[in-house]
């Protein structure tokens, strides 16, 4: 009996190793598995190796915690000089860390790589709501802001809760704390709170809510992009932000970075690698069945791209009263 | 309607000689990650996702195995409540109560299969409610905003009375540190850190896991070196196994009664299958007329928490697969697996791929078929674990959660958290104090504070929100009673409560 008890440890033990091994090469996802940084590893480092841009498997690692902030502690402080690792990084990276949110850590202790892909914002309303444009759910918003609250899945001052208030600038409302913002867990939470009649706009992504457009429980106001976006297998167009005359172009971008003390030359073989799998058919395939759309930024020109988004976030943020 | 056609269906993908063998292993890693203090069915599921990459297996095929380990894990949390009074995982704590108090009067075998039993009607009826009225039931989700989840939580907390222990003030006490623990973290309304002294290992909050294997399995090493292994609670002796006809018989109103309160409350985004079984046994104990037995071996105590949380876990799908908001932690794991298989969950899913939602529904009524017929040799198998003596059994099952502990989070942290709290267990228990509705404050607790705090947003401070829809004064009235009920009512039928 003694040894079916052994078995019982062993198979806990195994199971253990299998999920915390590592090989060669290794993408840290700073989240548990499933969502978007469990995504970005799997599918980027499987693709790296299927169309031989790198040429062993990469293993993925799951480090939750701190909302990616403990995977960036081990890394600034004890992988530093670690060529062989990635670790996926989105708009939340950038969020947090232009808000302070990572134990005063800053973007520059690490080297981002790019980012191959994004979700775009968007803002949801019910199918009952009497709001059609997204200027009309606005203008009344700063006519009665006691009056609306938005829901969505990142936590006050997140990206979700800032995209609304750049769309309120950019009209001239200057109150933004007056806006009322509710986060919940998740963008699909998010809907049924707005499809309840709770909240009266949902801000999130656009992966989150095609199944609900097409079910036709809910109507996309806007979309955060600069080009309309096309959802496979639904007709119906979503107008831009832009294209109503506010412009702001908002996404949640997927991407990777890698410690900042690596070699240049181990930063150039990723870049490349990521570079690959950017203009690769699968890499097209995982963005279409997934709801991203293609933004490819690598190297400087992406992190000036981050620069301007984290500043942005950080002046909104000080407004806000987040950030001191 | 084509009820029938779509079952052929799913029988059609998921009765393949490949996938009846994935259900099996399924069901034996579920029972036995179930059973082990520290890996509960979330962490089950989530460490076997890449598994089912790395072996290349189709979306039917993960999703059988997925949701046989989740059901398994289930089933197999309730054998370490029972033997050894630790729960395996958190739905699984309430059956801590009764569970092992019965098997310390000598029918751990009896309680097992009773166990099993209910889990089995519990599970097999939330499947069918699942498969017959999902999308009617998805609605359910719409009707519920923050005043209405408060109330619910409040509901939970105000009947909770002197569980675990026969002094309500104690109890009151327990649940209070609970909810002073589950404070910590960063605060959503606010985006602010709260208690956590600048570490980032506690921005996310104290996980539960870490909490019940510190309370239960720590403390309990740390008391059993303190009496010098002599008083060892685990001295539980084993009878012969049969199968207890009586006491299923007799328990079947309180299975069903159990399995429509786990259900609904499976069905409610984050409420989840440890409200599921609370509610169940805490409704169970204030219907019955004499419930002076509970807490002391009663087999109503036992039918009702296993039945309750495995209708949870049925019920806990239906927002799931209909909306795609997890209604408990091991369905957030499932969720973000079926988005890792290209499947995005949500009001659609039912048209746009039938045959991954009724083979998953198919898959359930097997693994769930399965998981009884395993439970009968099982037992013997699981039972005999109490012949180990406690000075092997207890180390070893402390070093199986450190383990599993680690495997979860890499993190040491953790480890050293989990010890503190073994201190706090221990501590607890020499002054009396139970342990359960700590876990209970930790584990509602958020959920509870983050709602109120979303009306509170929602109506600009205006309390009256709470009680302005019909189901939340509903939820407040039904809570008011349960609260002040059981005083008048503890006079009229002269029950004994303070017998310690």
């Amino acid at each position: 009996m003694k040894l079916s008890k052994l078995k019982l440890m062993v198979a806990g033990a195994t199971l253990s190793i299998a999920a915390s091994s590592s090989f060669a090469a290794e993408c840290i996802a700073p989240a548990n598995p499933g969502g978007g940084w469990d995504f970005t590893c799997r599918q980027i480092g499987k693709i790296m190796h299927d169309i031989g841009a790198v040429a062993d498997p990469i293993q993925v690692t799951n480090m939750a915690g701190a909302g990616g902030g403990l995977a960036y502690a081990h890394i600034v402080n004890e992988r530093d000089d670690d060529g062989d690792v990635i670790v996926a990084a989105s708009t939340a990276t950038a969020t947090r860390l232009a808000q302070n949110a990572y134990s005063g850590m800053t973007s520059d202790q690490v080297r981002f790589l790019g980012a191959i892909g994004a979700d775009p914002g968007v803002i949801v309303v019910a199918k009952d709501s009497p709001y059609q444009t997204l200027n009309e759910l606005l203008d009344d918003v700063i006519a009665n802001p006691g009056k609306h609250a938005f829901a969505g899945g990142s936590a006050a001052g997140g990206y979700d809760h800032l995209k609304v208030l750049m769309a309120l600038k950019r009209k001239g409302f200057t109150d933004i704390r007056k806006v009322k913002y509710i986060a919940v867990d998740g963008d699909a939470d998010a809907i049924t709170q707005t499809v309840g009649g709770f909240t009266s706009a949902m801000t999130g992504d656009i992966s989150g809510v095609v199944s609900f457009i097409k079910n036709g429980d809910v109507r996309v106001l806007a979309s955060f992009t600069d080009e309309r976006i096309e959802i496979p297998g639904l007709n119906a167009e979503i107008p831009t932000a832009k294209e109503q005359g506010i412009d702001v172009v908002a996404v949640n971008w997927r991407g990777l970075y890698t410690p900042k003390g690596a070699s240049d030359a181990s930063y150039k073989k990723w870049s490349d690698a990521l570079a690959q799998v950017a203009a690769s058919k699968e890499w097209a395939d995982a963005m279409e069945a997934n709801g991203l759309v293609k933004f490819t930024k690598v190297g400087p020109d992406f992190q000036n791209y981050l620069n301007g988004v984290m500043q942005e976030v950080q002046d909104m943020s000080k407004e806000l009263g987040v950030l001191k | 309607m084509d009820l029938f056609a779509n079952l052929a269906l799913g029988f059609d993908v998921a009765l393949t000689p490949f996938t009846l063998a994935l259900a099996v292993a399924g069901c034996i890693i579920g029972t036995m990650v179930g059973s082990l203090p520290g890996l509960g069915p979330s962490n089950g599921v989530a460490i076997l996702i890449p598994l089912t990459f790395s072996f290349g297996l189709d979306a039917t095929e993960a999703l059988v195995l997925m949701t046989s380990v989740y059901y398994g894990a289930m089933y197999g949390g309730r054998i370490s409540s029972i033997l050894l009074n630790i729960p395996g995982d958190e739905p699984a704590m309430m059956t801590c109560l009764d569970g092992y108090p019965m098997a310390k009067k000598g029918r751990a075998g009896d309680a097992l299969v009773l166990s099993g039993v209910a889990s089995f009607v519990g599970a097999l009826l939330a499947t069918i409610g699942l498969m017959l009225l999902s999308p009617l039931l998805a609605r359910v989700a719409y009707l519920f905003g923050p005043a209405e989840y408060f109330a619910l939580y409040m509901l939970a907390f105000a009947t909770l009375g002197g569980i675990g222990s026969n002094n309500q003030a104690k109890a009151a006490l327990a649940v209070c540190i609970g909810l002073g623990i589950a404070t910590i973290g960063v605060d959503s309304t606010t985006g602010m850190t709260r208690f956590t002294g600048d570490n980032m290992h506690l921005f996310d909050g104290i996980d539960f896991l870490v909490a019940i294997v510190g309370l239960f399995a720590v403390s309990e090493v740390l008391v059993f070196i303190e009496s010098h292994g002599k008083d060892s609670a685990i001295g539980v002796k084993l009878n012969k196994i049969s199968i207890p006809w009586g006491d299923i018989m007799r328990t079947k109103w309180t299975m069903l009664k159990a399995t429509a309160i786990g259900f609904i409350a499976g069905l409610l985004p984050g409420a989840g299958a440890s409200l599921g079984s609370f509610l169940a046994y805490m409704q169970e104990k204030s219907s019955v007329r004499d419930n002076s037995e509970f807490g002391k071996g009663d087999p109503r105590g036992i039918a009702a928490p296993e039945a309750g949380n495995n209708a949870a876990a049925g019920g806990a799908l239906v927002p799931m697969l209909t909306l795609g908001v997890p209604g408990s932690g091991t369905t957030a794991v499932l969720l973000a697996l079926l988005m890792t298989l290209n499947i995005t969950p949500g009001p659609t899913l039912f048209n746009d791929r039938p045959e991954v939602v009724w083979g998953l529904i198919a898959s359930l009524l097997i693994a769930n078929v399965v998981l009884l017929i395993l439970n009968v040799p099982m037992v013997k198998m699981f039972s005999k674990v109490l012949q180990v003596p406690p000075a092997i059994l207890l180390p070893g099952v402390t070093l199986v959660s450190f383990v599993g502990i680690f495997s979860l989070t890499g993190s040491y942290f953790d480890l050293l958290l989990m010890i503190g709290f073994g201190v706090l267990g221990y501590a607890l228990r020499k002054m009396d104090i139970p342990s359960v509705p700590v876990i209970l404050g930790i584990l509602l607790g958020g959920h509870m504070e983050v709602n109120l705090r979303r009306a509170m947003v929602l109506s600009d401070g205006d309390w009256s929100y709470l009680f302005q829809s019909n189901i939340s004064i509903g939820l407040w009235v039904v809570a008011i009673l349960g609260f002040v009920a059981p005083f008048f009512l503890r006079s009229k039928l002269k029950v004994p409560t303070q017998s310690t």
